[in-house]
């Protein structure tokens, strides 16, 4: 009865459990890094990302993080420092860093540390984690530097740790270069910690099951993945569709244009057309552009199917070098996120087309994070060289989300995030932090464009100091003057504003003061509506004027 | 200060009585004196080891290196006394079932009937009536009732609350509804997020404003109070939340506020958030006091009705509630605050495990249940299960965390995955084979029910595999239909796959076992905790099949199926502590540390904990736990660290960084040298044990001995993955086995509505307590 083949059946059941098991040990990974880290984007908002690789370079298992920018800016890291450092070259106990923003993630903020594994002396696999840090030195976050010399410190792949002895002389570099060094060097030593961990994990998995190398596994893996997204893609219909976006962008407007060919066996994107790069830090390096592009396609096609070079080989992206979206050194890209987060809205724009009845429309997509700094340098009245309780420093980012596109079958989401994964913070959380009160924080009637279904509401915002004094706000809105777009029929959403509360209504960019006793007050965009509004369910209509969230 | 100290040294005095000691001294090996007045309680003094500070003022974090337990015995006081008829009883009301165990000198007596889901109580009088009959006890016998219901949770779940609204500071109406402002799931377009219990026209707004010390900003407008009571009335509103920004801190605005709606609406319920979770974090305390309001008529009323039926029927005794964090509160705390009864089901397994842990003297154990959907894991450390602040209700997908509604109050923490005999198995567009999250149920249930169902389930594979038998299922109630089994097996897993039939089970069983024990690792991690070296407690319909496998996923070499594992929750109710937790925001540094605040919080907390436990369990012993929330100053998440009980001075603060690197250290291995550490919150936790006798219980007994085997059963065959072929192995009913027998894997031993499966390599040995103790040869 039994199959004599019952030998590779069982080495296939084998197999799918070490699939699961690797992409556990990365998630496992990635929350022990969200519980320990000081940065803010990182806990609230995952933005990091934890990695298993082959010794070809080849991401075999990725944790499902907050942030889309790291979907494959870490597949495209390892071989880039595989290729400064050859397998030759690594030795147990070595862990290498890097913060290049053409190597990883695109802006000097985010570190990755990749930490090879070794079986009887033998390569085996390599561990890679990024993460956002607190500060990396320069100027702070924010767009406003005019190369990536003044946006920090730059750390080139190097050895952070060579066979367990731990490289001092970087550290304090990095520790005299960065405004908080306590936390930055204990989250860096933290990802060493993790990847040391998850190194372990991996090996009592391989004595489990008697294994000596990862090769039939990973090349099961990707080859699998890969297959099951040339199945996606086979069930789509072929040809090529255009697609463009104008941002409001920092100083000028910013056009995104991009055309998307479905072909039998891939989907290419090409953004040729876009914006040249802009002087403020809000461009793209091309790792970057890939990651956010890739993730709009992936919420459409594909879903399912993990992250690993596999699944990510069937997609290419390209953008013209010299745009907004594929810049070289030394151009600035601190805040880089700004555009990226509208990338989704673009690709999703092309595959609409193709889709009509899968895809959502627009949505506010950048988030409103409201960043704001008082004290000495913004008050006279403070004493800068004697801070009292009263006049101390502060810098606070609070982050706010508009509404969401409205679904082929579904009202948009009001006032969440998409595509970042931001949590926002709680009120008295905010208020506790830094002399700010926030008189009003909810959703504002009337913000969703109409529709059969209508886009997700934005919400009014209203911020303002406890004993009245100005602050600095540091501006960075957009869809204050191109709305959110409907779809198939389906209003727009209405775009946001940034005003003083009774007041003269202010730039959406740029560092502006807020007067003594006055409030700033946003108004945030909401998402486009999908479908004809005549076709609106009368009940849904009904529902939504008794809870005053649409007037008619 | 030092209550561990005293409590040891008073050890011996009050060890006590031939008979008990003679049994303490069986199962602890010590050697007691003495005499017992009445009945006695157990209580493992390694558990408040955990409350308290040692001499020199550093905490004990946790009692990892103890082997040896301690045990006291406390002399009872007139209260619960147990006489020699006397009783008590756990009643479980589950979405199905609602369960019975009847202890009468520590044996227990079960029994289970169907929920009456309109009204639950009918139930209950039911099944109280025939568990008298079989026991030939009277009403009156009882000394107490413990119950737990799921009553709460499934009125929240279904959206069967009151009419229910909420008063809430000017410019936050939407609270309830921002929430997070994130989603739960990433790459889901199509996702959504829980609806608020209360509609937006119903969430009203005053003017009133506190800022983050708890000082005023804007007065509360008591005439916009007046027109919101009127607005209620117009719209017949049952139940009302109230909900000011940082009531935490200063409640006067909604004590003001409550007073003025009482006035104009004398019968309404008032739900103060400042009461019913007075923490930071302005979403998560609205959310629970919102659900705490839209399921407090519906509980009060159906508490009211069932201690008047339990009168009427001559249970004149005090009837407790079992809540979420496995103590026990009296009916009136209860109807006070009903969002305590939320998920108390699964915590009273947890209890139970627990109670299996102490009697077997296992330190650190891994509660597993494993039921038809779903399997729960907990970690039970020193016989204390693990507990959290936060509980998410009505999860929009179940298993997502996100997509539900935040409770903030004490529970037992648990892992639940979509992993149960009647989660289906298919094979994804990879060529994977997935287990649930989505169950066959009960009906149609698995293929090898028979009752149309064509989907491969975990059951299906366990019965093909031969772990589970055809025939004595469900007590021998329903035969299994291995053919369809097969059938469908083959279908759906074994061509996609091009595998064999047993082969393909064999992936199912597998994929399953490896789900739950990543869940389990990754539920450790988060936990600081690790899984080697602990015992496997099984429980549930499912769990003694996939038991072994999955302790030996997890490098745990030994595993407990205790006896009764089929109404653990029930007995878990009798075992349970009259117990109180609450929990206070606040921000201390310890550069800069007032203890002042600090003492006067605790205090707080501590008398009206303590006012709680003494009204239920009086003249009993008591045990306080103070813990403090503390964190990097810059990070997101704490981690609770114990304080002493007593007055803290400024010094404290270098025994208080010293605790905190501790559990730092043993949760992430590293310190941050130079970063200032700050106190975010507080917490107090009160019990007191309750009468409980085990003499039946003898587990450690016989465990070494290898007694003479039982009489076989029957024979049967079990699948062997690794030499591709069925093997014999011998089959055992549950029943005949003895305390003492030892019998070698591989075998099967039937019990009722499961197999409990022994492989290859491994013993089973029966205890005393008639457990089934597993352990690796």
């Amino acid at each position: 009865m039994i199959n004599k083949n019952f030998k590779s059946s069982l080495q296939h059941i084998e197999f799918q459990v070490i699939w699961r098991r690797l992409i556990s040990i990365v998630e496992d990974q990635a929350r022990t890094l969200m519980k320990t880290a000081f940065s803010p984007v990182v806990r609230e908002s995952g933005d990091l990302s934890a990695a298993v690789f082959d010794p070809q370079g080849r991401m075999l298992a990725q944790a499902i993080t907050g942030t889309p920018g790291h979907v494959n800016s870490t597949a495209a890291a390892v071989p880039h420092f595989l290729s400064e450092y050859p397998p030759a070259e690594l030795k147990p106990g070595d862990h290498l860093i890097t913060n290049d923003p053409w190597i990883a993630s695109g802006h000097l903020h985010d570190v990755t540390v990749v930490s090879p594994v070794f079986l009887a002396d033998r390569l085996i696999a390599l561990f890679a984690c990024t993460c956002h840090q607190l500060d990396i030195g320069g100027l702070g976050q924010g767009p406003d530097g005019k190369s990536v010399y003044e946006e920090g410190l730059y750390i080139p792949v190097m050895k952070l740790v060579d066979r367990g002895e731990v490289n001092q002389d970087l550290l304090r570099i990095i520790e005299g270069n960065v405004r908080t060094p306590y936390e930055v060097r204990g989250d860096i030593l933290s990802y060493v910690a993790a990847n040391e961990t998850s190194g372990v994990k991996l090996l009592d998995m391989m004595r489990e099951y008697g294994l000596d190398n990862l090769d039939y596994t990973g090349n099961e893996i990707i080859e699998r993945s890969r297959q099951g997204m040339l199945e996606e893609i086979r069930k789509l219909p072929k040809g090529t569709t255009h697609n463009s976006i104008t941002l409001d962008g920092y100083d000028k407007p910013v056009e995104i244009v991009c055309a998307l060919t479905v072909a039998d066996d891939e989907i290419s994107i090409d953004f040729a057309g876009s914006t040249e790069a802009s002087t403020k830090g809000i461009n793209l390096v091309l790792n970057y552009t890939q990651a956010y592009a890739n993730y709009g396609i992936r919420c459409v096609v594909g879903a399912h199917i993990p992250n690993n070079t596999g699944s990510l080989s069937p997609i290419k992206i390209s953008a013209p070098e010299g745009s907004i979206l594929n810049v070289q050194r030394p151009w600035p890209v601190c805040a880089r996120h700004i555009i990226g987060q509208f990338l989704p809205d673009a690709v999703m724009g092309c595959l609409a087309q193709l889709l009509p009845e899968k895809v959502p429309a627009e949505g506010a997509s950048s988030l409103w994070g409201v960043q704001i700094r008082g004290g000495p340098e913004v008050d006279a009245s403070c004493n800068y060289d004697n801070p009292s309780a009263d006049g101390r420093r502060y810098e606070m980012l609070i982050f706010n989300s508009g509404g969401t596109g409205a679904r082929p079958d579904q009202d948009g989401m009001s006032a969440t995030g998409f595509p970042s994964g931001v949590r926002a913070m709680p009120v008295e959380v905010v208020e506790n932090m830094g002399p700010v009160v926030i008189w009003r924080k909810e959703l504002l009637a009337d913000s969703c464009g109409a529709g059969k279904w209508r886009g997700g509401l934005g919400q009014v915002v209203e911020v303002g100091t406890i004993d009245e004094s100005p602050f600095l706000l540091f501006a960075m809105f957009d869809r204050t003057a191109n709305p959110a777009r409907g779809r198939m029929g389906g209003e727009d959403g209405k775009v946001g504003t940034v005003r003083v509360k009774h007041g003269k209504t202010l730039n959406p960019k740029g560092v502006q003061l807020i007067e003594p006793g006055q409030r700033l007050e946003l108004l945030l965009p909401g998402g486009g509506g999908f479908g004809d509004k005549g076709q609106r369910n009368a009940a849904h209509r009904e529902q939504d004027k008794l809870a005053s969230l649409v007037s008619d | 200060m030092d209550r561990m100290v005293s409590l040891q040294g008073n050890l011996m005095a009050d060890i006590l009585s031939f008979g008990i000691a003679a049994f303490n001294s069986a199962l602890y090996g010590r050697k007691a004196t003495g005499r017992v007045p009445g009945l006695f309680d157990l209580q493992k003094t390694g558990m408040m080891v955990k409350s308290t500070y040692a001499g020199n003022g550093s905490s004990i974090q946790t009692c990892s290196t103890r082997t040896i337990p301690e045990y006291r015995v406390i002399q009872d006081e007139p209260g619960y006394l147990m006489s020699g008829e006397a009783i008590r009883i756990g009643i479980d009301t589950g979405g199905t079932f609602t369960d019975f165990a009847l202890s009468r000198d520590g044996v227990f007596h079960t029994t289970k009937i169907l929920t009456t889901h309109q009204a639950p109580e009918l139930a209950i009088m039911q099944g109280l009536d025939d568990l008298m009959k079989a026991t030939g006890c009277r009403p009156a016998d009882a000394e107490l009732i413990i119950h737990g219901t799921t009553l709460a949770t499934n009125a929240v779940i279904e959206h069967k609350g009151a009419r229910v609204a909420m008063l809430t500071t000017e410019g936050f109406r939407d609270v309830l509804e921002l929430g997070s402002e994130s989603r739960f799931d990433q790459y889901d377009l199509g996702l959504s997020k829980p609806a608020p219990l209360v509609p937006r026209q119903l969430r009203f707004t005053v003017s009133e404003r506190l800022a983050a010390d708890g000082s005023e900003l804007l007065p509360l407008d008591l005439a916009a109070i007046e027109q919101v009571a009127e607005e209620l009335k117009k719209h017949d509103i049952d139940s009302v939340a109230v909900c000011f920004l940082h009531s935490f801190i200063n409640p006067e605005h909604e004590e003001r506020a409550e007073q003025a709606l009482r006035k104009h609406l004398p019968g309404i319920y008032i739900s103060l958030s400042s009461r019913v979770a007075p923490e930071i974090r302005e979403y998560e305390r609205f959310s629970t006091t919102v659900a705490n309001a839209y399921i407090q008529p519906l509980m009060d009323s159906y508490l009211k009705r069932l201690r008047e039926g339990l009168k009427q029927a001559g249970f004149g005794c005090p009837l407790y509630m079992f809540v979420s964090n496995g103590g026990l509160v009296e009916v009136d705390v209860a109807r006070q605050f009903p969002i305590r009864l939320v998920e108390s089901g699964p915590a009273g397994g947890a209890v139970f495990a627990s109670h299996v842990a102490r009697i077997h003297q296992e330190d650190r154990i891994l509660s597993f249940d494993m039921g038809g959907t779903t399997a729960k894991i907990c970690l039970v450390d020193n016989a204390e299960p693990q507990k959290a602040t936060l509980f998410e209700m009505a999860r929009a997908h179940r298993f997502k965390q996100g997509s539900g509604l935040p409770a903030r109050i004490p529970v037992i923490e648990m892992v639940e995955i979509g992993a149960g005999g009647g989660s289906i198995a298919r094979v994804d567009s990879l060529g994977r084979i997935t287990t649930g999250p989505d169950s066959a149920g009960s009906e149609p249930g698995p293929a090898c029910y028979d009752l149309d169902g064509d989907e491969a389930t975990v059951t299906d594979a366990d019965l093909i595999l031969g772990r589970l038998e055809a025939e004595g299922f469900a007590d021998g109630s329903m035969r299994l239909n291995s053919e369809a089994a097969r059938q469908a097996v083959r279908d759906k897993l074994a061509v996609p796959l091009h595998m064999d039939i047993p082969l393909a089970a064999y992936g199912v069983a597998e994929i399953v076992e490896e789900d739950m024990a990543n869940a389990a690792r990754e539920h450790a991690t988060e936990s600081g905790k690790s899984l080697t070296g602990r015992t496997l407690v099984a429980f549930g319909g499912a769990a003694p099949l996939h038991a072994l496998s999955l302790a030996g996923k997890l490098g745990i070499k030994r595993v407990i199926v205790p006896a009764h594992a089929g109404v653990g929750s029930a007995i878990g109710f009798l075992l349970a502590p009259v117990a109180y937790e609450l929990a206070r925001s606040c921000h201390v540094r310890l550069t800069d540390f007032k203890p002042g605040v600090l003492n006067k919080l605790f205090k707080e907390m501590s008398e009206y904990a303590h006012g709680i436990v003494v009204s239920g369990a009086p003249g009993r012993e008591r045990t306080e736990i103070r813990q403090a929330q503390m964190r990097y100053i810059g990070q997101g998440y704490s981690i609770a660290v114990d304080v002493p009980v007593g007055e803290l001075l400024k010094n404290d603060a270098q025994s208080l960084q010293q605790a905190f690197d501790k559990a730092y250290i043993n949760l992430y291995s590293k310190l941050h040298d130079g970063v200032d550490v700050e106190i975010v919150g507080v917490s107090v936790s009160v019990s007191a044990h309750l009468v409980f006798a085990q003499p039946a219980e003898l587990a450690k007994t016989a465990v070494t001995a290898a007694g003479i085997p039982p009489e076989i059963d029957h024979g049967a065959t079990l699948f062997d993955a690794q030499a591709g072929a069925y093997a014999d192995v011998n089959v055992y009913s549950r029943h005949a086995l003895q305390p003492g027998n030892y019998i070698p894997g591989p075998i099967l031993v039937r019990d009722k509505g499961t197999t409990v499966m022994v492989p290859q390599g491994h013993a089973v040995t029966v205890a005393g307590d008639d457990s089934l103790i597993i352990e690796r040869e």
